[in-house]
């Protein structure tokens, strides 16, 4: 097996994803503040990450948990309301758990004035009534003794796996007086017994004045798989224990506290059994899964080649057998945003308090997948525009008044698939980018040219050069310049681009487009001169012939006219200069990039195939034509075409073009 | 440690009792890299052409399923840049790219073979009257009646001197 992983690292892992449930529920619970389940949800993070704080010597972390749980017990009673101040203290509590857990000693000073202004605020709302609903956090809603039929059973492997029924006991008999009979329907013959199974259950009459959470509590660990029944009972029937879950008074159903406590697994299972993997073995999976592409293009080849029909049938095989290797593996790459999407419901929650701005956060394509270090990657520029967004786009609330605009901004993250690129736009219905000041500052900072003539998608792409920067002030947010650039930077590292569409007065949108798939993908071959290429399959429109009239470039028209729409073409020969002579019949390979198509021509095509991408080292990284390399059936190199670039670069090549011919004309 | 760091280090070079190194031959002369950066010597294998890229990096290869770059050096010492003959062989070394470890090859027109070449027998590259480019010699080591040229791979490597303009930049140009 695995050498052992330190256990203070599994501790850090399921705090974080607790906290992360916990800012959830509290997030939510400011949307939804009389909704039971959300306040049991964040208990129950809050508990357990106060257990396994203690047990794995996180005293701090038990420590202020339990101070902040006792003061947020009155939320819990019902006897608080959750208000947004709430809710703000209790977000600060939460990161005050995350810092204790990551840097232990050092910060327990920091907890004090938390817990104080908790207690302020809830004193403050003490008198009035929450409506906290009857359903699963308390029964009575008082503190009168109650008795309670309690009765469980724990799973079989339960001893083996360390848990003492006796210290359960233990603590049911702590929360009041108990009656504890055990139960030995289920023990089985001696001769089949197992000495390490749990056979037992017990069931427990305990007189209590501490509500069903209590109870709940002390089996909050072992929430899977055992059986658990609380039911109270009228105060007459408690004399002698009742052989199973009493059914006097109309109780909510007996089976629910270990249905509810189950779903609530901060493991964060959803119905499907999940596994953890360190991210290095996938990795791996990945490399030797593009070593088998690689060895299996070969052997392709070579049956290709033979005349052995047996060779070819099993290289055919084995060719379906790694592409649909190839899909799975990828596939368990893929993570979706939405975890992402989470994180910034955070964010702008905070932005707009700092702000003073109202902001709503829509998010939609949760389900969107992505390979999971484009997701991880993706997290700080995503912060960047977002926080741009919300400081610079959206208008404060007079000024949306006077534009007739709701006084609560919205900020709109969607992510969506179109064919080979995963889209994902941030657009705010804000006060939209001010062309002229962006001129301006451009022409200030000697970026352009006084006269030149600049589109304005062209201006806005200008907002991403270093230090640029239009905003009046610099706010603890956003203004320095800094942000953008590194974004811009980001997006390209990772094969994308970025996309700004803006109105003014109405809002604007950032889309970024990012490849599906980092590592395998289906490429076309082609060849120019003497020189192989790939171009990845995704991208490929259609493929035509260059024909007579076309070829004639001696009178500076790229341009093909395919069913009435203009695509400029690039001579990849001229762009290559390539030596070799050309084929009389050259073909043109039509690739698109998002809404822009450009024609690539070519000297022949040779056919597809999967395609390991393997990048290019830092000495090719001036090279933007190329995007990554590959290696053929035969074991050489062919270069990967990156379309977008080309795209972009036949763009500016058809502006020139068209702007000389209207120069000509004038 | 990697061919770079040695040969830059001067101080720590001339410590050591000898360098260990690969002498090769580049046309007429003989050039000596630290062999604890020498990974592999290849035979010729096919050599991939990258378009629009700095005549120095001009290839690419395929070292047992890597894409590894393919240097030559000729070029930054204004060499003749001749075909792979039958002694021609590609060397693979490590060198430090920017803090990380790289892969990279080197074609050499011949390789000799590993020697140790006296730390007291090497002496700084004249500044003036020499061939060669001198920032990018470390020092000239003598093994008999040969002078043997230890490079500076670290600012050949890094250097961005002698780039060819890329495609935008030419249109910004001819526009």
């Amino acid at each position: 097996m695995s050498k052992a992983a330190d256990p203070t690292d599994t501790f850090r892992q399921e705090a974080r994803e607790l906290l992360e449930q916990l800012e959830q529920a509290l997030l939510d619970l400011e949307q939804n503040p009389h909704d039971s389940d959300l306040v049991g949800s964040a208990f129950r993070a809050l508990h357990t990450i106060k257990g396994s704080g203690a047990m794995f010597g996180f005293d701090e972390v038990a420590e202020f948990v339990h101070d902040f749980e006792t003061a947020f017990d009155q939320v819990r009673k019902g006897k608080a309301e959750i208000s947004p101040g709430l809710v703000t203290i209790a977000l600060a509590a939460k990161d005050h758990i995350a810092q204790l857990i990551a840097e232990p000693g050092r910060h327990a000073a920091a907890g004090a004035p938390i817990l104080e202004a908790l207690r302020k605020i809830l004193t403050a709302s003490d008198t009035s009534m929450g409506e906290v609903a009857a359903g699963s956090v308390s029964d009575a809603g008082s503190s009168a003794r109650t008795t309670w039929n309690i009765a469980f059973r724990l799973p079989e492997d339960a001893l083996v796996l360390g848990t003492n029924p006796l210290l359960l006991l233990e603590e049911l008999c702590a929360l009041g007086t108990a009656t504890v009979t055990a139960r030995a329907d289920r023990l089985p013959p001696i001769e089949t017994m197992d000495p390490e199974a749990s056979y037992l259950g017990w069931e427990v009459v305990l007189e209590t004045d501490q509500g069903r959470e209590a109870i709940e509590d002390v089996f909050i660990f072992l929430k899977d798989g055992m059986e658990l029944t609380i039911a109270p009972v009228d105060v007459e029937e408690s004399a002698r224990a009742g052989p199973g879950p009493a059914s006097s008074n109309g109780t909510p159903a007996a089976g629910r506290p270990a249905r509810s406590a189950g779903s609530a697994t901060p493991s964060g299972a959803k119905g499907n059994s999940s596994l953890r993997v360190p991210a290095e073995r996938l990795d791996e999976l990945m490399d030797r899964v593009g070593e088998l592409v690689i060895a299996q293009a070969r052997l392709s080849q070579i049956a290709a080649a033979s005349d052995d029909a047996s060779l070819k049938t099993v290289a055919e095989e084995i060719e379906r057998l790694a592409s649909g290797l190839r899909d799975t593996t990828m596939g368990i790459r893929m993570v979706p945003i939405g975890t992402l999407f989470g994180r910034f419901r955070r964010l702008v929650h905070d932005l707009s308090g700092e702000l003073g701005k109202q902001v709503e956060f829509v998010t939609s394509g949760e389900e969107t997948e992505l390979d999971k270090t484009v997701i991880e990657r993706l997290a700080d520029p995503l912060v960047h525009i977002i926080r741009n967004s919300v400081d610079h786009g959206l208008e404060n609330a007079q000024a949306r008044a006077t534009a007739g605009k709701a006084t609560k901004g919205t900020v709109r993250l969607a992510a969506v698939h179109t064919g080979a690129e995963v889209a994902i736009s941030i657009s705010d219905d804000g006060a939209g980018l001010d062309a002229a000041r962006i001129r301006q500052k451009a022409e200030e900072a000697g970026l352009i040219a006084p006269e030149a003539r600049i589109a304005d998608e062209d201006l806005y792409q200008l907002i991403f050069h270093p230090g640029f920067s239009t905003a009046r002030e610099i706010t603890s947010v956003s203004g320095r310049g800094v942000g953008m650039d590194v974004v811009k930077r980001t997006i390209e590292s990772l094969r994308g681009a970025i996309d700004v569409a803006s109105k003014p007065g109405e809002g604007t949108t950032v889309t970024l487009r990012l490849p599906l798939t980092l590592a395998i993908i289906e490429g076309m071959l082609v060849r120019v001169g003497k020189g192989r290429y790939s171009i990845p399959l995704s991208a490929v429109e259609e493929c035509v012939e260059l024909s007579a009239s076309e070829a004639d470039a001696a009178k500076g028209r790229n341009f093909l006219n395919i069913r009435g729409n203009l695509v400029p073409f690039l001579r990849l020969r001229e762009l290559f200069r390539t030596q070799a002579p050309a084929e009389l019949h050259q073909k043109v390979v039509i690739v698109s990039a998002g809404e822009q198509q450009v024609g690539l021509v070519v000297d022949q095509i040779l056919g597809n195939s999967q395609t390991v991408i393997k990048s290019l080292s830092k000495l090719h990284a001036d090279v933007e034509t190329f995007s990554g390399a590959t290696i053929l059936g035969d074991g050489t190199v062919a270069l990967i075409l990156d379309v977008g670039h080309l795209v972009r670069f036949g763009q500016t090549f058809e502006e020139r073009i068209r702007n000389s011919q209207i120069g000509r004309v004038a | 440690m990697n061919a770079a760091a040695i040969e830059t280090d001067s101080g720590r070079r001339r410590e050591a009792d000898a360098m260990q190194a690969l002498t090769l031959g580049l046309q007429d002369e003989v050039f000596a890299i630290a062999a604890s950066g020498v990974r592999e010597i290849l035979d010729v294998v096919p050599i991939t052409r990258v378009p629009n890229a700095r005549p120095f990096v001009e290839g690419l290869i395929n070292v047992r399923g890597r894409v590894v770059p393919l240097a030559d050096l000729r070029v930054m010492f204004g060499m003749e840049r001749t075909p792979p003959g039958p002694d021609t062989r590609i060397v693979v070394i490590e060198i430090d790219l920017d803090g990380e470890p790289t892969l990279a090859a080197i074609l050499a027109d011949r390789v000799h073979d590993v020697t140790d070449i006296e730390a007291a027998s090497i002496e700084d590259a004249p500044r003036v009257g020499m061939r060669w480019p001198p920032e990018y010699v470390t020092g000239i080591g003598k093994r008999g009646d040969d002078f043997i040229i230890i490079p500076d791979m670290g600012r050949i490597f890094g250097d961005e001197g002698g780039r060819s303009p890329s495609l935008e930049s030419q249109e910004r140009n001819d526009s």
